[in-house]
C-alpha cells in the first residue's frame, strides 16, 4: 500500500513534468481495496479492472518498472507503451487489463469466469469497477448472466462516492448499491474499504464461494479517493467540499493499517521510516528505468493490430492455446 | 510580311481536308479574300481564301493530298520577300507528303510541320493586351493549371490547332500567362527538372478553357498512339473522349493511311477489287451511323397513307400551270412540318443529359449525292408555304449535288425526312441522325388493291416509317404524330385549315 | 458434389470446427433449445451440450463481452447475433474491446473469436431490422470482416474465421440462408482476404460482396445476352480487402461498378472506388459508379421497399452508364 502511495505521488510529479500524458487516474486513498482483495488470490486467478488501475497492477505483482515505463509510453512498459495509464496488461500475472469504458469490462470479466467454468477450473476472476458503473447496462447484463450460469466471478465495487464529479446520491436511485445484487439473487456485502483486513476477509468469503460453489458475489467497498478524478481534476473540485475531503482523509487506509500493526505490537516509527525509504528507492528506480527505456519503434505502430496469420491456422492456434 | 495559307476548319466537324484543286498558281497575285483553292471537307467542297495580299509564292500541298486542319499548305508573300523559314517548315511537309504517295501519312507530316511554329511564336513573348484582359494569371488558376499532370503530359503530343486564325493570339496569350504563373505559384509546384523557359509552357496552358474532356484511359491510349486529343471527337457525356473514340480515330487514321498506299501502289491496278479511299464525307457518315445504330435504342412505326386526295391536288395544281407544280415530297415536307409543330415532342434532340424540344421546325432533307448523303435544312419549315418549301427543296438539292452547300445550310435540323420513293422503294427504315430523335422514311406512291367499303379497289398508297429514339419518343407519341400526319396527307386541305 | 443451402453450409462449418477444437463454442440468443432463430445452429446443442451451445438472455452487449473475456483466456467463442441490427447494442464490445485488445495490451491478448449473424435487409422488416453494417465494422482496424455470398464460401470462410486468432466479423444474410450451391464434403478452407473472380468478362467489372454477389451474377447473365460480358469480383472478405484482384480486373475492363446493400455515404463501395482511382487511374474509361440502398431508412411498404434496394435493374443501368450505353 505504501508502494502504491509513493508510486502514485511520483506519477503525479512525472505528469506535472510532462513525462506522462493523456488521462491519468490515481489510486491514492483506495489502496486498501486493491491490496486487500488481490492479496487473497492465487497466481492462476484473474484480475480485470477499470482505468484506475496502477495500484491494482502493482498489487498483482507487475513490477513498478513495467508500470512506470508504460505510463511513460516506453517499449519496456507492461503493454509496450501502447496502452498507457488506462490499459495496463500483464499476461504473466493474469492481469487482464485496465479498461477505459465505464462498465464495459464487467461482461468481459464475466466471460473470463465463463471460461473457467467451461474448462472445469477452480480459479476466480476478480473484477473492479467504480460505483458509477452500477448504473450502466453492462453491469446488469453481466451480473444476470453470472448469477444465471453460476460463474466464479467476484465483482468489487470501489465506492469512492463520486463518478467523476457526480455524487452517488445524484446518480443512483438507491444508495446502498450492494443491494443491486438482490435483483440477481446474488450474495452481496457492504465492506469497509479503508481497512485492508476487512477487505481481505470479505474477499476470502467470496473467493471460497466462487471456488466451491461457482457462485458470483457483489461486494461494495466503501472507500474514498483523496485526489481528483484524474490529473486534470482539482483535488476537491466543485463537487465536494474541502471539509468533506479532510474528514475522509482522517481514515487514510495506510494510517489505519499502521495503527492496527502498532496495536499488534510489531510495528513502530523506525520500521515505518525504513520501509518508506525502501519504497521510495523502488519508486525512484522505476522512474529511472522508465526514463531510460526506449520509445516504441516506428515499426511498432503497425504491429499488433492483428495477429499475423499469414503462416495460417496451425501457428495461430498455438498463440491462444492457454 | 508573309502570310500563311493553312488548312482551315471549313465545317464544324472538319478535322482534315483534301485539297481538290488549286485555283491560283505560284507567282499569281492574290488579294485578301480571294479564293486560293478548293478543299473537300467532310461535308462539302469549300474554298480557302487568301488571308493577306501578295503573291502566292509557294504551294505546299499537292492536289489530292489530305492535310489536317491547321497544316501549312502555302505561303503568300512579297515578290522578293525571303520566305525560306516558312517554306522550310513546308518543305518538311512536302518532302514527306510527297509521302502521301510513297511515304508516311500526310497527316503526320503536316502535323509535324505545324508543331514547331508555336513555341517559336510564343518565344517572341509579345505581350498581348487581350491576354491581360481575359486571362489574368490569378494565383488560384495558376496552381490548378500548373499542377495538372495530364495537361503537361499531353503537351508532349503533336499539337495541332483547330483554328489557325486564333493561333497566334493564343500562343501569345500563353506565353504571357505562363510567365505570370512562373512569377507566382508555379515554382512551388514545378518539378526540379521543370525549370525551363516559358516556351515549354504554352502547349498546355493554351488549352485553358478548351481542353477536351477525356477519360484517363483515353488520355493514356492517345498518348501511346501518339494521337492528339484535339483531333478526336468525344462521344461520352458532355463530349468526353473515351476509349471507343480513340479506337475509332485510330482505325480511321490507319484506314486512310493504308488506303492511300494501296490505291497508289503499282499492284493495285489489276486487283480483283478496288480499294476506294474513304472520303471525308464517307468517314463522317460511318462515324455518325455507327453512333446511331449502337447507342440509340430505335424502334420503328410504319403506316400506309391513302394518297388519292394528294394526287388529285397535285394534278389539279399542275393543271394551273408549271409554276404551281408540287411534288409528292413537297406535300410530305409541308405536312411533316405542320405535324411537327403540333407534336413538338417528336421535334427534339437527345443531348445526353437532357432532351431539347424545339419550338421551331428545321426540316432536314436527305439528299443523295454521288459521294454519299447530305441533309440540307429547310429552316422554319412550319412557317413556310408549300410553294416556298418546294422552291427551297429543289434549290438545296441541286446545290447539294453540286457540292456547294455551306455548312450552315446542312446543320441545325430538328427532324429529317428521307425519301427514296423516286427509286421505287415502297418501304424502308432510315437511321436517325443524332442528336435528332426521329427520322421519317418515305416510300413510293403506288397503286394497290385496298378494301374500301367492303370492295377491293385500286388506290394510290404511300408507306412511311418513323424511326424513333426511344429515349425521347415513346410508341404512342410516335403513333400520334403519324396519326396527325395521316390526316394532313390524306386530306391536304387540312394544311390550309 | 452435394448441393446444400447456405444455412446448412454454415451449420456444417460450425459442427466441424466444434468437433475439431473443443475450445470453440457458440453463444447467442436462441442458438440452443430453439435450434437457432434461422436454424443455422440446428442440432448442435444435442451434439455438443449446453456448455458449448449457450443460450443467452437478450443481452447483446453482455454476451458479446462474455465472448471477449472468454477469448482473452484462450477459448474460441462464436458469438451469434440474431441479426446485426441487434449487435449495435454490443458494438462497444466489438469495437472497443475485441478490436483493440491485442493492440493496447502490446500484443499479449489476441482475440480468437467470431461475431456472426445475418446482415442487411430481408423482406418488409422495415427500418430497424433492415440494415447493412459492413462499412461500420470494416472501418475498424483490428477486425476482419467477411461477407460470403455462396454456400461454398460461407462454409470455407466460417471455418477459416473460427481458426483465425483475430476477431472476425462474419456477415450472413437472411435472404441467403435458403440459397443453394455446391459444397464439397471434404474439409476445406476459403482463405480470408482473397476475393474471387466469379465470372470472367471483358467489358465491365462489378465488385460486390455478400448477397449482392447474386445480383451481380444475374446482371452478368442478362447482359451476356446483349453481348456485354462482365468480370464479377466477389470480395468475400471486405477487410482485409483483396485490392489486387479488383485492380487486375479493372485494368482489364477499364470500368467498374460497385454494388452493396448498405447506404452510399462512406460505404464499402466508397473504399473500393478509392482503391480503383488510386491504382487504376490511367486505366479508367469512365468514373466508377456505385449501386446501393437509397439514402433513407428502409420503408415497410413493398413497392417503396423495392425502390430503396439495390437490384439487378439498377446495376444494369450503372453498367450501361459506365459503358456509355444508354439504357
Amino acid at each position: 500500500m505504501l508502494l502504491q502511495r509513493r508510486f502514485e505521488e511520483k506519477v503525479a510529479e512525472a505528469y506535472a513534468l510532462g513525462k506522462i500524458g493523456g488521462f491519468c487516474h490515481l489510486y491514492i486513498g483506495q489502496e486498501a481495496v486493491g491490496t486487500g482483495a488481490i492479496s487473497v488470490l492465487r497466481d492462476d486467478d484473474y484480475v480485470v479492472t477499470s482505468y484506475r488501475d496502477h495500484g491494482q497492477a502493482l498489487a498483482r505483482g507487475i513490477t513498478p518498472r513495467a508500470v512506470m515505463a508504460e505510463l511513460f509510453g516506453r517499449s519496456d512498459g507492461c503493454s509496450k507503451g501502447k496502452g498507457g495509464s488506462m490499459h495496463l496488461f500483464d499476461r504473466n500475472t493474469n492481469f487482464l487489463g485496465g479498461h477505459g469504458i465505464v462498465g464495459g469490462h464487467i461482461p468481459l470479466a464475466t466471460g473470463v469466469a465463463f471460461a473457467i467454468k467451461y474448462r472445469g477450473g477452480d480459479q476466480v476472476c476478480l473484477c473492479f469497477f467504480g460505483e458509477a458503473a452500477v448504473n450502466n447496462g453492462a453491469f446488469h447484463e453481466a451480473l444476470n448472466m453470472a448469477a444465471l450460469w453460476k460463474l466464479p466471478v467476484i465483482y468489487v465495487i470501489e465506492n469512492n462516492r463520486y463518478g467523476m464529479g457526480t455524487a452517488l446520491e445524484r446518480a443512483s436511485a438507491i444508495n446502498d448499491i450492494a443491494e443491486r445484487a438482490c435483483s440477481y439473487d446474488m450474495p452481496n456485502e457492504v465492506v469497509d474499504g479503508q481497512d485492508v483486513f476487512v477487505v481481505r476477509e470479505a474477499i476470502a468469503r467470496a473467493v471460497t464461494r466462487a471456488r466451491k460453489e461457482h457462485t458470483p458475489t457483489l461486494l461494495e467497498m466503501r472507500t474514498y479517493r483523496f485526489m481528483g478524478h484524474s490529473m486534470s481534476d482539482a483535488v476537491s473540485g466543485t463537487y465536494r467540499t474541502k471539509e468533506e475531503l479532510e474528514e475522509h482523509m482522517k481514515r487514510d487506509p495506510i494510517e489505519v493499517l499502521r495503527g492496527q500493526m502498532e496495536e499488534m505490537g510489531d510495528w513502530n516509527d523506525e520500521n515505518m521510516t525504513t520501509l518508506d525509504n525502501e519504497v521510495r528507492e523502488v519508486v525512484e528506480d522505476s522512474w529511472n528505468f522508465a526514463d531510460n527505456s526506449p520509445e516504441p519503434s516506428i515499426e511498432a505502430l503497425h504491429e499488433n493490430v492483428l495477429v499475423d496469420t499469414t503462416s495460417d491456422a496451425e501457428a495461430s492456434a498455438a498463440v491462444a492455446g492457454d | 510580311m508573309a502570310t500563311k495559307v493553312v488548312m482551315e476548319a471549313l465545317s464544324p466537324t472538319m478535322e482534315e481536308g483534301r485539297l481538290v484543286k488549286w485555283l491560283k498558281n505560284e507567282g499569281d497575285q492574290v488579294k485578301s479574300g480571294e479564293p486560293l483553292a478548293e478543299v473537300e471537307t467532310d461535308k462539302a467542297v469549300m474554298e480557302i481564301v487568301a488571308r493577306g495580299d501578295g503573291i502566292l509564292r509557294k504551294r505546299l500541298a499537292a492536289e489530292g493530298q489530305t492535310a489536317p486542319v491547321g497544316a501549312l499548305i502555302g505561303v503568300i508573300g512579297g515578290s522578293d520577300e525571303d520566305i525560306g523559314a516558312l517554306v522550310g517548315e513546308g518543305t518538311k511537309a512536302e518532302g514527306s507528303s510527297g509521302g502521301a504517295n510513297a511515304g508516311p501519312p500526310a497527316q503526320q507530316a503536316a502535323a509535324a510541320s505545324v508543331k514547331p511554329s508555336k513555341p517559336s511564336r510564343a518565344a517572341e513573348g509579345i505581350p498581348s493586351p487581350q491576354a491581360e484582359k481575359t486571362d489574368p494569371p490569378s494565383e488560384d488558376q495558376a496552381e490548378v493549371d500548373v499542377v495538372d499532370p495530364d495537361a503537361s503530359g499531353e503537351s508532349g503530343t503533336a499539337d495541332v490547332d483547330r483554328d489557325p486564325a486564333s493561333d497566334q493570339a493564343s500562343g501569345e496569350d500563353t506565353a504571357q500567362a505562363a510567365g505570370g504563373r512562373m512569377g507566382n505559384a508555379a515554382p512551388r509546384h514545378r518539378p526540379p527538372s521543370g525549370a525551363q523557359p516559358a516556351t515549354e509552357q504554352p502547349s498546355h496552358a493554351e488549352r485553358d478553357g478548351e481542353r477536351p474532356k477525356s477519360s484517363p484511359l483515353a488520355r493514356r491510349l492517345a498518348s501511346e498512339k501518339g494521337m492528339d486529343l484535339q483531333n478526336v471527337r468525344g462521344s461520352g457525356p458532355a463530349g468526353r473522349i473515351i476509349k471507343r473514340d480513340i479506337e475509332a480515330a485510330a482505325t480511321a487514321q490507319a484506314a486512310s493511311a493504308g488506303a492511300g498506299a494501296v490505291s497508289n501502289g503499282p499492284s493495285a491496278e489489276h486487283a480483283d477489287f478496288e480499294d476506294i479511299p474513304l472520303s471525308p464525307i464517307r468517314k463522317t457518315i460511318a462515324k455518325r451511323l455507327i453512333q446511331s445504330i449502337g447507342p440509340i435504342p430505335t424502334f420503328y412505326l410504319t403506316a400506309e397513307f391513302d394518297m388519292a386526295r394528294a394526287s388529285e391536288m397535285r394534278s389539279a395544281m399542275g393543271e394551273m400551270g408549271d409554276e404551281f407544280k408540287v411534288s409528292v415530297n413537297d406535300i410530305v415536307m409541308k405536312a411533316v412540318a405542320i405535324a411537327l409543330s403540333r407534336h413538338p415532342e417528336v421535334n427534339a434532340h437527345w443531348l445526353g443529359d437532357r432532351i431539347r424540344v424545339f419550338n421551331r421546325v428545321h426540316l432536314g432533307m436527305a439528299v443523295a449525292i454521288p459521294e454519299g448523303l447530305i441533309t440540307p435544312v429547310i429552316f422554319d419549315a412550319d412557317g413556310k408555304r408549300m410553294s416556298q418549301i418546294s422552291v427551297e427543296a429543289r434549290e438545296l438539292a441541286k446545290r447539294a449535288r453540286d457540292r456547294k452547300l455551306k455548312p450552315e445550310e446542312y446543320t441545325g435540323a430538328t427532324f429529317t425526312v428521307s425519301n427514296l420513293g423516286m427509286f421505287g422503294i415502297d418501304q424502308f427504315t432510315a437511321i436517325i441522325n443524332p442528336p435528332e430523335s426521329a427520322i421519317l422514311a418515305v416510300g413510293s406512291v403506288e397503286e394497290k388493291p385496298v378494301v374500301v367499303g367492303g370492295e377491293v379497289v385500286a388506290r394510290k398508297r404511300m408507306r412511311v416509317t418513323l424511326s424513333c429514339d426511344h429515349r425521347v419518343i415513346d410508341g404512342a407519341t410516335g403513333a400520334k404524330f403519324l396519326q396527325t400526319l395521316r390526316r394532313l396527307i390524306e386530306n391536304p386541305l387540312m394544311m390550309v385549315y | 458434389m452435394p448441393v446444400i443451402t447456405y444455412r446448412d453450409a454454415l451449420n456444417q462449418a460450425l459442427r466441424e470446427e466444434m468437433q475439431r477444437d473443443d475450445r470453440v463454442f457458440l453463444m447467442g440468443e436462441e442458438v440452443g433449445v430453439y435450434q437457432g432463430a434461422y436454424k443455422v445452429s440446428k442440432g448442435l446443442l444435442q451434439e455438443f451440450g449446453e456448455m458449448r451451445v449457450v443460450d443467452t438472455p437478450i443481452t447483446e452487449l453482455g454476451f458479446a463481452g462474455v465472448g471477449v473475456g472468454a477469448a482473452m483466456v484462450g477459448l474460441r467463442p462464436i458469438v451469434e447475433f440474431m441479426t446485426w441490427n441487434f449487435a449495435l447494442l454490443a458494438l462497444d464490445q466489438v469495437v472497443n474491446a475485441a478490436a483493440k485488445m491485442l493492440y493496447m495490451s502490446g500484443g499479449q491478448y489476441p482475440m480468437p473469436m467470431v461475431f456472426r449473424g445475418p446482415n442487411g435487409a430481408a423482406l418488409q422488416l422495415s427500418a430497424q431490422h433492415s440494415q447493412a453494417w459492413e462499412s461500420w465494422l470494416a472501418h475498424i482496424p483490428g477486425l476482419k470482416v467477411l461477407a460470403p455470398g455462396t454456400p461454398y464460401d460461407a462454409k470455407g470462410l466460417l471455418k477459416s474465421a473460427i481458426r483465425d486468432d483475430n476477431p472476425v466479423v462474419f456477415l450472413e444474410g437472411e435472404m441467403l440462408y435458403n440459397t443453394k450451391g455446391e459444397v464439397p464434403e471434404e474439409d476445406y478452407l476459403v482463405p480470408i482476404g482473397k476475393a474471387e473472380l466469379k465470372r470472367e468478362g471483358e467489358h465491365c467489372t462489378i465488385v460486390s460482396h455478400g448477397k449482392m454477389v447474386l445480383v451481380a451474377m444475374q446482371v452478368a447473365d442478362q447482359l451476356a445476352k446483349e453481348g456485354i460480358t462482365i468480370d464479377v469480383v466477389d470480395l468475400r472478405t471486405i477487410r482485409p480487402m483483396d485490392v489486387d484482384t479488383v485492380v487486375t480486373s479493372v485494368r482489364k475492363t477499364n470500368r467498374a461498378v460497385v454494388v452493396e446493400e448498405g447506404w452510399e455515404f462512406c460505404g464499402v463501395g466508397a473504399q473500393v472506388a478509392d482503391y480503383i482511382q488510386r491504382e487504376c487511374f490511367d486505366d479508367l474509361d469512365a468514373p466508377v459508379l456505385r449501386v446501393h440502398q437509397a439514402d433513407v431508412p428502409m420503408p415497410y411498404a413493398k413497392a417503396i421497399e423495392k425502390a430503396a434496394k439495390p437490384d439487378v435493374r439498377k446495376t444494369i443501368d450503372a453498367v450501361k452508364r459506365v459503358m456509355y450505353l444508354e439504357s
